[in-house]
């Protein structure tokens, strides 16, 4: 057995929940390893817009975690863990108040912070710093991390990537990681958290999110066994548009300070269609909700920010209107904003326990590579508060698993655990692009089995065929990177064919009714051959909020 | 419409580098990003709208986010780009920015306690900086691994200038002297330049007014 003076934590990825995971380890004297392909400045991260949530009930309404806790489960159509959720939502004010006093330079008004309206909230919860909260809190936590690099207590690994765990025993024994300025492998010992981010690269140019989130480290993780849950649900975001290469996001904080969406009907005017079919809120509903009400509408939809006030563009969203301007070149003080829904944020992932404990032992995960918080459909603010606090969750995990000796010691690996790792070859673009536009006709906003079952098919023969035509079927190397990402798409495909009802973020023709017999967790996972199925049932007690 | 984008590449650090051109159709709202993408070509990128710094270059002569440079705006059918030239090649326009970082660190910029809360609009202004270089390339006086580390040294201690307590105020002031103020030669060169569109001439002011002359109020 070993004690923490001689263990070293991987950390993957160096967004927030990996900084989060970093600095909780570092700050409890635990040494880190901090691997990522990019420096933090790059990480998808610094797109995030909106804000954090935490019931910090300075706005004078009386809030509390309760409904924090509330609004999450709700929003999240009772799919998420429930006791993971009450200690997100009990802790978020002191994540938000912690981060305040790095200095993070959060909106205020009179010394005090302020915080606005967010989807599928009943309360003003919502902490920000203009439409740059993500960048302003990855430069508060790079520079905690800083400060223990100083002292080598975390040691940066930037330009490395994540190929493989060393799975020794049934513990997670290391990881292999290649250089990408040197072209080397090495493995390196002790346990592991990913923080990898969501599987953007698996819809390529049709997300918010950055390039270096290709989704290989999912894909390669879940060929390698780990259970993965919940992929069908995957999160359009109401407003975004197309820009060369991926989608630009328009934060919902436009329409926390006022923004309406609308449509011309045929006789010009406009049509308020969300606030005529929710009332006053509509356009503040949750964002599967609007996002399927676009998709059944399918009319071009604008978001009207010109009522907004001169001083809430100043003060609160000026950042927003450049992005607008310079992507766009429309004047949103001036002109409605044509929009439309896309790719945002993936619910599902890596399937994590309480503790962010996921499967194997001294394998964590956290952020939005993990399935945690979010259940059906993410509310806005809270991923940045679920990418923190589920870092420093699984931080504090590791520290106790430690403590309770709960690593056996599987055996350091060495060079002889180095195994090759190949990645997708110009021969294999074509059959991995084929495997990509399926997937992303599948999982559009508004779903069908035969379509499903349809895109599940083609790939399959399209992969079979790619190994014929590849020679892989007479023993000629076909990429290891192309094996799991084909895995992995089956996968997601799997997760939303057998979830046969509509709930949240998943939205079927065919099965339009919420169906209390699939309150579950659906979980995937590779045995080696195939993969295996199975919706884990949410008991009926733990409904989360008092009926 | 097409583009030939000459590119200066180079197989790693320490082999000869040699031109390339590729010819590139491109539509309206193209960018040097949108052209790369579809390149064999090692360069590094991520966000695509310019709110990470990963795709600084230098593009027909100037430093640039490619994400942030459309085809349709640049003169002439040839579009040259070459890696930024402060920092160690590592291949083709993939740069080494590493001493960017160590230099933070040097400067130890973080807090020993509590913040300050106050002046969080120049923070916040601050906080923009995303770590590209672009203001370094075209600055006369940094070179990489040198003591001066620039505006992008100088963006990150005027967070901490003003949000740091009492009591490391002077060692930051030190540090903030020896990596940015010593060093800058005021040709504010890189005025124009900064891709997040930090007011760097009004931040230097207030950062030099705190730091050099202790005047914290008018941060």
């Amino acid at each position: 057995m070993k004690n923490n003076t001689v263990i070293t934590v991987n950390v993957i990825g160096a967004g927030l929940a990996g900084l989060s995971a970093a600095r909780g380890l570092a700050k409890r004297g635990v040494k880190v390893r901090l691997f990522s392909v990019h420096s933090s400045e790059r990480a998808q991260s610094n797109l995030a817009e909106g804000g954090i949530n935490a019931s910090l009930d300075v706005m004078g309404e009386n809030d509390s975690w309760r409904e924090h806790f509330d609004d999450t489960m709700k929003g999240g159509c009772f799919l998420a863990d429930p006791e993971m959720v009450k200690e997100l939502t009990m802790n978020a004010p002191e994540v938000v108040m912690d981060l305040d006093r790095l200095g993070v330079p959060f909106h205020r008004e009179n010394g005090h912070i302020v915080q606005r309206n967010f989807g599928g909230q009943k309360k003003k919860r919502t902490a920000y710093a203009m439409s740059s909260t993500g960048r302003v809190l990855v430069a508060a936590l790079t520079d905690e991390v800083r400060k223990h690099e100083y002292s080598g207590c975390i040691k940066r690994y930037p330009h490395h990537r994540f190929e493989r765990i060393i799975i020794k025993n049934n513990e997670c024994a290391g990881v292999q990681i290649y250089d990408l300025y040197t072209h080397t492998r090495k493995v390196y010992e002790g346990p592991v958290i990913i923080a990898s981010g969501g599987f953007n690269g698996m819809f390529p140019g049709l997300t918010t999110g950055t390039t270096a989130n290709t989704g290989l480290a999912a894909a390669e993780l879940f060929s390698q066994g780990v259970e993965f849950a919940n992929l069908e649900f995957i999160q359009y975001h109401p407003t975004t548009t197309e820009i060369t290469g991926k989608r630009l996001l328009i934060s919902e904080a436009a329409r926390g300070e006022g923004g309406r969406l609308f449509y011309f009907k045929d006789d010009g005017s406009y049509c308020y269609f969300m606030e005529e079919k929710y009332g006053s809120g509509g356009n503040l509903m949750p964002r599967d909700v609007i996002s399927r009400e676009m998709a059944v509408l399918g009319r071009q939809v604008y978001l009207d920010l010109t009522k907004l006030t001169e001083d809430t563009w100043n003060d609160k969203l000026s950042d927003l209107r450049d992005e607008i301007m310079h992507y766009m070149s429309v004047d949103p003080k001036l002109e409605p904003v044509p929009v439309s829904p896309g790719i945002h944020y993936f619910m599902g992932g890596i399937r994590v326990d309480i503790g962010h404990r996921a499967g194997i032992a001294g394998l964590y995960a956290a952020g939005e590579c993990a399935c945690a918080y979010h259940g059906a459909n993410r509310l806005g603010g809270n991923s940045l508060l679920g990418a923190i606090y589920g870092g420093l969750r699984a931080a504090v995990s590791v520290v106790d698993d430690i403590a309770e000796g709960a690593f056996k010691g599987a055996g350091a690996p060495d060079n002889d655990d180095i195994a090759d790792f190949t990645y997708i070859a110009d021969s294999e673009a074509g059959i991995k692009s084929f495997m990509e536009n399926e997937l992303a006709n599948g999982l559009g906003i508004i779903r069908d089995g035969i379509k499903l079952q349809n895109a599940i098919d083609k790939i399959n023969a399209g992969f079979n065929d790619f190994l014929i035509e590849s020679g892989a079927d007479r023993g000629l190397a076909i990429s290891d990177e192309l094996m799991c990402r084909y895995r992995f798409t089956l996968a997601i495909l799997k997760s939303a064919l057998e979830r046969k009802e509509s709930r949240g973020a998943h939205t079927r023709r065919d099965y339009p009714k919420t169906l209390k017999e699939y309150r579950g967790t659906s979980v995937t996972r590779w045995n080696g051959s195939q993969i295996d199925y199975r919706l884990e049932i949410i008991p009926d007690s733990d409904t989360g909020v008092e009926d | 419409m097409k583009k030939v984008l000459h590119i200066r590449r180079q197989k790693a650090g320490d082999s000869n580098a040699y031109w390339e051109d590729f010819t590139y159709e491109y539509k309206e709202a193209d960018t040097v990003a949108t052209a790369l993408m579809t390149l064999p070509v090692v360069w590094e990128h991520s966000c695509l709208q310019k709110r990470c710094g990963a795709c600084a270059m230098v593009i027909n002569g100037t430093p640039h986010l490619a994400c942030d440079t459309c085809l349709s705006d640049l003169k002439g059918e040839r579009v040259v780009i070459e890696p930024l030239r402060k920092f160690p090649v590592v291949e083709d326009l993939l740069v080494d920015r590493s001493s960017m970082m160590n230099t933070l660190r040097e400067m130890e910029l973080w807090l020993n306690s509590d913040a300050v809360p106050d002046g969080e609009k120049t923070a916040f202004e601050a906080s923009k900086c995303l770590q590209c270089g672009l203001c370094l390339e075209v600055c006369p006086n940094f070179y990489a691994g040198g003591k001066f580390g620039g505006m992008a040294a100088m963006a990150p201690a005027v967070r901490f200038l003003n949000k740091a307590p009492k009591e490391q105020q002077p060692e930051l002031s030190r540090a903030y002297n020896k990596y940015v103020y010593e060093g800058c030669g005021k040709s504010l060169a890189c005025r124009n330049v900064c891709p997040a569109g930090i007011d760097i001439e009004k931040l230097l002011v207030k950062s030099s007014a705190a730091a050099v002359w202790k005047n914290f109020k008018n941060l």
